[in-house]
């Protein structure tokens, strides 16, 4: 029989993600798949999973989920408060729970996303080749909601040999990594200077597509519109009012605003961790 | 042709010719550079991803300026045809901004041999090339909060069928019942960027 959780609480907003769908873009599918892909990956690798798996992407916390078989789980990303079967129980490292047992997740005190991985995966049907929800593309499973079970596959690993992984906190005040966007010469000669030199504050206007950032105008030296074209995970859009949008995993495949720069790939889990009302800076790669 | 930095794992090729597009995908389809990951062909543009770890941009900036895209004959694609009723909602106002009667706003669009040219703004939705220019009208000033799929409409110099039911801008003239998306198919979209398409009442 296959092991069911249930989802008794979802949170805020909680879907099922995976490493997602690379490479479809020229047919209008971007890659989605988790946010903070590091904490994924991780998430994974402390349940011997292999990396793809797919797994819950919880934002802020506040999720219940109770398990109808014994599993073992791992919470990483965002730090929350974490109790299994009522005892008191610590992120980045296995958790074991028995049957009929909750995993519950407090509130997340820093970060956005917590993602819990359970050993096995989490074995919803796959589209065009992945499990994760793509909120702009609608691809994908529905979001969680209360009372929604969730099939626990069975491709796993070995059990790994580690036990606890520890991770650096998430920094106050996050500092990504730009590189020149192709878009550029768009813009007024200070532009770029604005953009490393100064504070960027998140909006309200978070989420799985991008980050809405504001801050000092970024001018541009000439109008007009662009037609549309590709964009990637990271690319700094400037639209008219001059605040950059940063674009996550979510993010449409094509763009009309101009690109002014790109956070590095290897930054992109630590922007996926921004919260509303954070200060963020950028500085060159 | 230009070949412009976009971050530090893809390149945008800006061509002055967008008919270029199309040639250069296929030219780097078929003789792919080392290391190059992903190609998504836009408007004016082709996106070129790479692995840092095997090429750099000038060495990729070097290969494609090498490239001749003259000469390169798009890869073969079967013609799709495309079974439409003409009875949008927006049909009449098309043909009183276009000065022509809703029966030649059809016939233009039929008389029209399309090429899908790039995806975006959603799963399968391709832009199509080809459309008579008298037909090239900009977007409707409020965009729909619901298109259907299966509608076909034209906005800009391009036509398209939407292959889900989504908001939308673009004025539409007709429907049809051909599934232009279906994630159970493979490929997916029936009208990926090369392939010929017509219309057909």
């Amino acid at each position: 029989m296959t092991a069911k959780i249930e989802v008794v609480r979802p949170g805020i907003f909680a879907t099922v993600q995976d490493l997602g769908r690379p490479g479809l873009a020229a047919i209008g599918v971007g890659r989605s798949g988790a946010a903070d892909r590091g904490s994924l990956r991780l998430a994974n690798r402390l349940v011997g999973n292999p990396e793809q798996n797919a797994a819950l992407e919880v934002v802020l916390g506040g999720l219940v989920l109770r398990f109808s078989a014994p599993a073992t789980v791992a919470v990483t990303g965002a730090p929350c408060t974490i109790t299994a079967g009522g005892r008191a129980v610590g992120p980045h490292a296995p958790i074991h729970l028995r049957a009929g047992e909750d995993l519950v997740l407090g509130t997340a005190s820093q970060g956005l996303r917590c993602y819990v991985a359970v050993r096995g995966g989490v074995d919803v049907p796959a589209v065009l080749g992945a499990r994760a929800t793509d909120t702009l593309g609608k691809l994908g499973p529905p979001a969680l909601s209360a009372g929604m079970t969730l099939p626990v596959g069975t491709r796993v690993l070995d059990h790994p040999g580690v036990d606890l992984a520890p991770r650096a906190s998430l920094p106050e005040e996050p500092v990504l990594r730009v590189s020149p966007g192709p878009r550029l010469a768009w813009f007024t000669s200070d532009a770029l200077s604005t953009l490393v030199s100064s504070g960027f504050v998140a909006t309200s206007d978070v989420d799985r597509v991008g980050v809405r950032l504001s801050g000092p105008a970024l001018s541009r030296a000439r109008e007009g519109e662009l037609p549309p074209e590709a964009a990637v995970p990271g690319a700094l859009q400037i639209p008219p009012s001059g605040q950059p949008i940063l674009f996550l995993a979510d993010h449409p495949v094509t763009g009309g605003y101009p690109v002014i720069a790109v956070v590095d790939e290897t930054d992109l889990d630590l922007a996926a961790q921004i919260r509303p009302g954070q200060r963020v800076r950028f500085r060159p790669a | 042709m230009r070949v412009l930095p976009y971050g530090a794992r893809a390149a945008l090729i800006d061509f002055d010719d967008p008919s270029e597009v199309l040639g250069l995908h296929a030219s780097l389809e078929q003789d792919p550079p080392d290391g190059v990951v992903e190609l998504v062909p836009a408007a004016r543009t082709l996106l070129i991803r790479f692995d840092p770890g095997r090429t750099h941009h000038d060495r990729l900036a070097g290969d494609v300026l090498d490239r001749s895209t003259v000469d390169i004959v798009p890869r073969e694609t079967a013609e799709i045809v495309v079974p439409v009723r003409y009875d949008g909602p927006d049909l009449a106002d098309v043909a009183a901004a276009a000065g022509l009667s809703a029966e030649a706003v059809v016939r233009r669009h039929e008389d029209g041999t399309y090429v899908s040219a790039f995806c975006g703004f959603a799963p399968g939705f391709a832009y199509l090339t080809g459309l008579d220019s008298a037909l090239h009208l900009p977007r409707r000033p409020s965009p729909r909060t619901r298109v259907p799929a299966g509608s076909v409409a034209i906005a800009g110099e391009y036509t398209a069928v939407y292959p889900h039911a989504s908001p939308g801008g673009w004025h539409l003239i007709g429907r049809t019942t051909l599934p232009v998306w279906d994630v159970e198919r493979d490929p997916p979209n029936l009208l990926t960027p090369g392939t010929r398409i017509r219309f057909t009442s």
